[in-house]
């Protein structure tokens, strides 16, 4: 199929940035979207132009690097994908498709559709982790952890980092994601020493750069692991608990 | 993904959580604040201010319901030659009577808290909507497709603002009587008053249409609210949205029942 990208080309953080017109032919069905972009970046390198510069690692869906607003949503049109796990048969020859990179203010542009998303680094910093004595793997059945627990804390685990909630939540809040963090240890039993400080200074972390949430539910629907709205309103429920009781 | 379980484990008492040394460091740490002084500093935070918007609102919605049942009593028209409704609005003005003086109980304790919950909830909206405007900062340049935040939950602020202004309305219309705004108000005459306010047909639609704008806020409110309180459970996580559309459905088609009767000459 024949398409027509539409790509946001910005050469800095500090310059104006624009979006820039190319042409796809005989695009496949089975390419992904970063294959997609590979492709024009090929064609442009051959013209002596600039390839557009866009972030991706595993291309597998886990790593959480990819993440383009595509058509006006984060990962494009098909739910619970990452950008690099959507297949170009997901559109139709002569589209028009709208590429720009994630936009919060937290989240300033580098280059083109890369983005810098230190502040998650630093919510994670500031909670996302557990003070477990290190060694050898404990034997898994020491601590007896309810199914259902396990089930939800691995669900939230399964969050990848790729901020494609903060860049499609109306207030650019960062609640899913943190929520998935904490709720993910908050849960388990190996999670619970650092529990309250870990809600308080994860959430409080994420305000210094973040808006708030509103309960649009744009997140979850963003989001290539199909992490729920739930997750936040056991966060919220913590966070309360952290100040009150003052643990 | 499956619903969080109900048991979740809590702090101290949880599956494994023997770590006593682990948490009496953390809380040893801590600065020795009143519980009061506490909940204060919570207000500093966003999460905080979610929190007072969801319990103001909480206390606006149990406002409205109760105002919208009590517009009922329209309906049951006079009785010995005084309106019901006339009746109702005095037995509010002379609650506590005659071991409180008139209209203080229904000033303590409706119209203070009453007062009190719209600004706490003014203010974190206020203070929440430039919060968000300032970490959304560069807007995208092209047309964004919303998945699940829909009318409603993106006009908050201006359905809010509209409920505002109506209410000021409302107030100078049908409580205080401003001469400018209803010059046949007549004190206590709350049936002759509000037939003759919603007779005038810009004042019929202006009743009507604020009804939407606060259909709409309260219908995302009621279920936004158990969100930002982490009120969470599997077992009731899905009456939260049914509850939200009865709630606002009542509340609007109660409210809209009035001008309706007006319009239809059931109420003159
Ligand atoms: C009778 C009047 C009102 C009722 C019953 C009401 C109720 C509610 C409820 C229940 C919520 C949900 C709180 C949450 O998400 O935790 C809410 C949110 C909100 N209210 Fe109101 N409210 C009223 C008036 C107002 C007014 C006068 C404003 C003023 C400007 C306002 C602005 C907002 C905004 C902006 C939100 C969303 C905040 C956010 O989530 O970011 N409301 N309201
Ligand atoms: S490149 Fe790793 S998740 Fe897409």
């Amino acid at each position: 199929m024949d398409l027509t990208l539409r790509v946001w080309r910005q050469r800095g953080p500090l310059d104006e940035g624009g979006f820039e017109t190319y042409q796809a032919a005989g695009v496949s069905g089975d390419m992904s979207f970063l294959e997609l972009l590979d492709v024009v970046n090929e064609q442009l390198v051959t013209e002596g132009r600039e390839p557009i510069a866009f972030d991706h690692d595993c291309r597998e869906g886990i790593c959480g690097s990819c993440g383009l607003m595509i058509d006006g949503r984060a990962h494009g049109p098909r739910a619970s994908t990452a950008t690099c796990q959507l297949h170009m048969r997901e559109f139709s020859d002569g589209d028009t498709i709208v590429v720009e990179p994630w936009r919060a203010a937290a989240f300033p542009i580098i280059r083109d559709l890369v983005v810098d998303r230190t502040p998650f680094d630093r919510i994670i910093e500031a909670g996302g982790y557990i003070s477990a004595p290190t060694g050898s793997a404990p034997e898994a059945n020491l601590i007896p952890v309810p199914k259902g627990t396990s089930d939800t804390a691995m669900d939230a685990a399964a969050c990848i980092g790729c901020a494609a909630c903060v860049a499609a939540c109306p207030n650019s809040a960062a609640h899913l994601f943190t929520a998935a963090k904490v709720v993910h240890l908050n849960l388990l039993p190996q999670g619970q020493p650092e529990r309250w400080r870990r809600v308080e200074r994860m959430v409080e972390t994420m305000e210094e750069y973040f808006g708030s949430c509103t309960s649009h539910g744009e997140c979850e629907k963003a989001c290539p692991k199909d992490i729920s709205l739930d997750n936040i309103a056991v966060m919220n429920r913590d966070y309360l608990q952290a100040k009150i009781r003052n643990r | 993904m499956p619903p969080l379980p109900a048991g979740l484990p809590r702090g101290g008492n949880g599956p494994g959580c023997g770590n006593g040394r682990m948490e009496a460091m953390a809380s040893t740490t801590r600065e020795r604040t009143s519980k009061l002084a506490r909940i204060g500093g919570v207000y500093r935070t966003d999460t905080g201010k979610k929190y007072a918007m969801a319990t103001s609102g909480v206390v606006l919605l149990a406002f409205v319901l109760g105002h919208m049942i009590g517009n009922l009593h329209v309906f049951e028209g006079a009785h010995d030659g005084v309106y019901r409704i006339d009746e109702y609005g005095e037995g509010l003005r002379s609650l506590g009577e005659p071991l409180f003086p008139r209209t203080l109980v229904l000033w303590v304790f409706l119209r203070l808290p009453l007062t009190a919950a719209f600004l706490v909830h003014i203010h974190a909206a206020w203070s929440l909507t430039r919060s968000n405007k300032a970490a959304r900062g560069a807007k995208y340049q092209s047309p964004r497709n919303y998945l699940a935040a829909n009318y409603a939950s993106r006009t908050m602020r201006w359905s809010g603002v509209i409920v505002v202004l109506f209410l000021l309305w409302h107030l100078a219309d049908l409580t205080i009587g401003v001469e400018a705004v209803n010059p046949g108000f007549r004190r206590g005459e709350v049936y002759q008053n509000l037939v003759f306010s919603l007779g005038r047909w810009p004042v019929w639609i202006l009743y009507t249409a604020a009804q939407a704008a606060l259909g709409f806020h309260i219908w995302h409110g009621a279920w936004s609210l158990f969100q930002s309180l982490g009120v969470n459970n599997p077992r009731f996580n899905r009456f939260r949205r049914i509850f939200a559309n009865v709630f606002s459905t009542a509340v609007v088609v109660g409210f809209l029942s009035v001008p309706l009767g007006v319009a239809l000459d059931v109420v003159r």
